[in-house]
């Protein structure tokens, strides 16, 4: 006997159809132009709304030193295999400049002893990375107002650019370490062009008081592995904002030259500009 | 309705009336469907945004040798792969599920599995996109839904027992325990235990969802210290999971009791507003009654 199709059943099928058509489509709408805008809304209503809360002087909080983690988990490049950089470590960053230019008044090349003469800031934050982990260290570092103050923005100066030493991946498509010496080929090498680390902020986050190149971590000259000899903590936003192995600082009017144009490394890849959520 | 022509005196008769009751107007419907588009990609996203790294802790930071519970794979002493979700020294073998499941044909390392994630491979950058997306239209919808929930009274008499309910707790507990539940002029309300877990739901869960979320954002610890309220962010973390789960079996329990309570009647009113009730009543001896009588002139049709 067969029996006729009831309404249940017909609905579960109809249920089941369109659980998978929607599960297919939402990776073609993410896969789409106009999805990808639609979906990015969320996040420019993110950023509208933590620039209407949050004063220029909102500051993250910072912790007491008992509250220091044991260990500061190291990520994303724990040991550039570029050879500009391993000469550095070998000399002890003694050779180390970091360079400021691009739209400023007075390009500066300010080794480490340079910058520590500078006034200093010292902060326990936490330090929370866009997987979900968190971590407290205490960083000490020179304001990078003090830096940008000293080398003095032309007018139309929107965004600080970070330039770091550490060759994430090579433009042709090969992995990051795999060869050294085909990194160092550099332009045009076999592998294509080595892309690295960078990042950017705007200025409001640039003078924000918390805002600091960091040489030292927990008291001690800041190790390899979390980002020798400088790094950037820009406290009310995630981890891959906090560039490490900072090189050159560049400032800039709009960010579509550097890179893929989205203002970093990740964001190239998809991640937001504005990482405060 | 069916009433015998000839009848003894001391007959009862029993007549039972359909009576269709305008319960659901269309925000609320419309609120309670955007709701479940809302949750269901909030969940399978934050599922993604949770494999990023599949471990959760207590307190501001995270105790990466320790944490309270972690989804992860290793291998049997055969040397085969196993996922596994360990919680404290608790080890718990999830393989297929947890940890270790197929994706596209392949035995692959992810917490969890890839049909109940979104993207269904592992990317994190869109999943915080949908997560993001949907957390407004989920807060946008709920503001609607409260401030018309309030202001129409619609809310209270939703979530809020009343007194003669609370008196009869126990009454509704049995009724939940053997799936029989009101009829007649006392279905026309929702039940007590029925208010009450969508009170804590609305009223609890579901704000401890925005709080906790919010609590996890350096940008907005800078204006409100949120994370303080859970014992820092990596426990606004562990909560927000906990939460997501807690709402997960309360849509499970809420589906079943939609179905066994009557099921076409239940989405017929969340569809179109319109419910039936069924009212029986039953005739003194001797007396005479007709249905017609104690017809509803309200709404109907």
């Amino acid at each position: 006997m067969t029996r006729a199709p009831n309404r249940r059943g017909i609905l579960t099928g109809v249920a089941g159809l369109l659980g998978s058509a929607v599960l297919g489509g939402c990776d073609r709408i993410a896969g789409s132009d106009w999805g990808r805008r639609t979906l990015k809304l969320g996040e420019d209503a993110n950023l509208f709304v933590q620039r209407l809360l949050l004063t220029p002087t909102s500051l993250a909080h910072e912790f007491d030193e008992g509250d220091i983690s044991p260990r500061f988990k190291p990520n994303g490049t724990i040991d550039p295999p570029d050879d500009g950089y391993k000469a550095l470590v070998q000399a002890g960053f003694a050779t180390f400049r970091l360079r400021v230019d691009g739209l400023v008044e007075q390009p500066q090349d300010l080794s480490l002893a340079d910058l520590r003469a500078l006034p200093s800031r010292t902060q326990i934050t936490r330090h929370d990375c866009v997987e979900g982990w968190s971590a407290i260290g205490k960083w000490t570092g020179v304001p990078l107002g003090e830096v940008l103050t000293r080398a003095r923005l032309k007018p139309n100066a929107r965004y600080v650019v970070f330039h770091c030493a550490d060759t994430m991946e090579m433009a042709g498509g090969g992995l990051e370490g795999g060869d050294v010496a085909e990194i160092e080929a550099g332009d045009g090498g076999p592998n294509g062009r080595p892309i690295r680390y960078y990042e950017s902020i705007d200025l409001t986050d640039a003078f924000h008081p918390q805002t600091i190149l960091a040489y030292d971590m927990n008291g001690k000259a800041l190790p390899v592995s979390n980002g020798a000899p400088l790094r950037l903590r820009v406290e009310r936003q995630l981890g891959y904002k906090h560039a490490k192995y900072v090189m050159r600082i560049e400032v800039v009017e709009r960010l579509s030259g550097i890179g893929d144009g989205r203002g970093g490394y990740w964001e190239d890849r998809g991640y937001e500009w504005y990482a405060g959520i | 309705m069916a009433a015998s022509t000839t009848r003894r005196p001391d007959e009862r008769i029993e007549t039972i009336r359909r009576r269709w009751i305008f319960r659901h107007p269309a925000v609320i419907r419309a609120a309670h469907w955007i709701n479940l588009v809302c949750l269901a990609v909030l969940l399978m996203s934050g599922l993604q945004i949770f494999n990023a790294h599949p471990a959760l802790y207590w307190g501001s930071a995270s105790t990466f040798d320790a944490p309270l519970l972690a989804v992860t794979n290793d291998e049997t002493a055969e040397g085969a792969a196993r996922g596994i979700v360990r919680i404290g020294d608790h080890t718990v073998d999830t393989t297929g599920w947890l940890g270790l499941s197929t994706a596209q044909g392949q035995a692959t390392g992810r917490a969890f599995p890839a049909w109940i994630t979104l993207p269904a491979h592992q990317d994190l950058a869109t999943g915080r996109r949908w997560h993001f997306l949907f957390a407004w239209a989920f807060f946008i919808n709920g503001l609607i839904y409260l401030i018309y929930g309030i202001e129409s009274g619609q809310l209270r008499r939703r979530i809020v027992p009343q007194r003669d309910q609370i008196r009869h707790l126990g009454g509704s507990i049995r009724e939940h325990l053997t799936l029989t539940f009101p009829k007649g002029e006392e279905a026309r309300r929702y039940n007590t235990l029925q208010k009450l877990s969508y009170f804590v739901v609305i009223v609890l869960l579901l704000p401890m969802m925005l709080l906790t979320g919010l609590a996890m954002s350096p940008g907005f610890n800078a204006v409100l210290p949120l994370p303080a309220l859970f014992g820092g962010r990596q426990s606004a973390r562990t909560v927000h999971f906990i939460v997501t789960n807690l709402l997960v079996l309360f849509t499970l329990v809420h589906v079943a009791l939609v179905l066994v309570s009557g099921a076409w009647n239940n989405l017929r009113g969340m569809v179109t507003g319109w419910f039936v009730i069924e009212t029986t009543k039953t005739s003194d001896p001797g007396k005479t009654s007709y249905p017609g009588k104690t017809s509803y002139p309200g709404k109907g049709r």
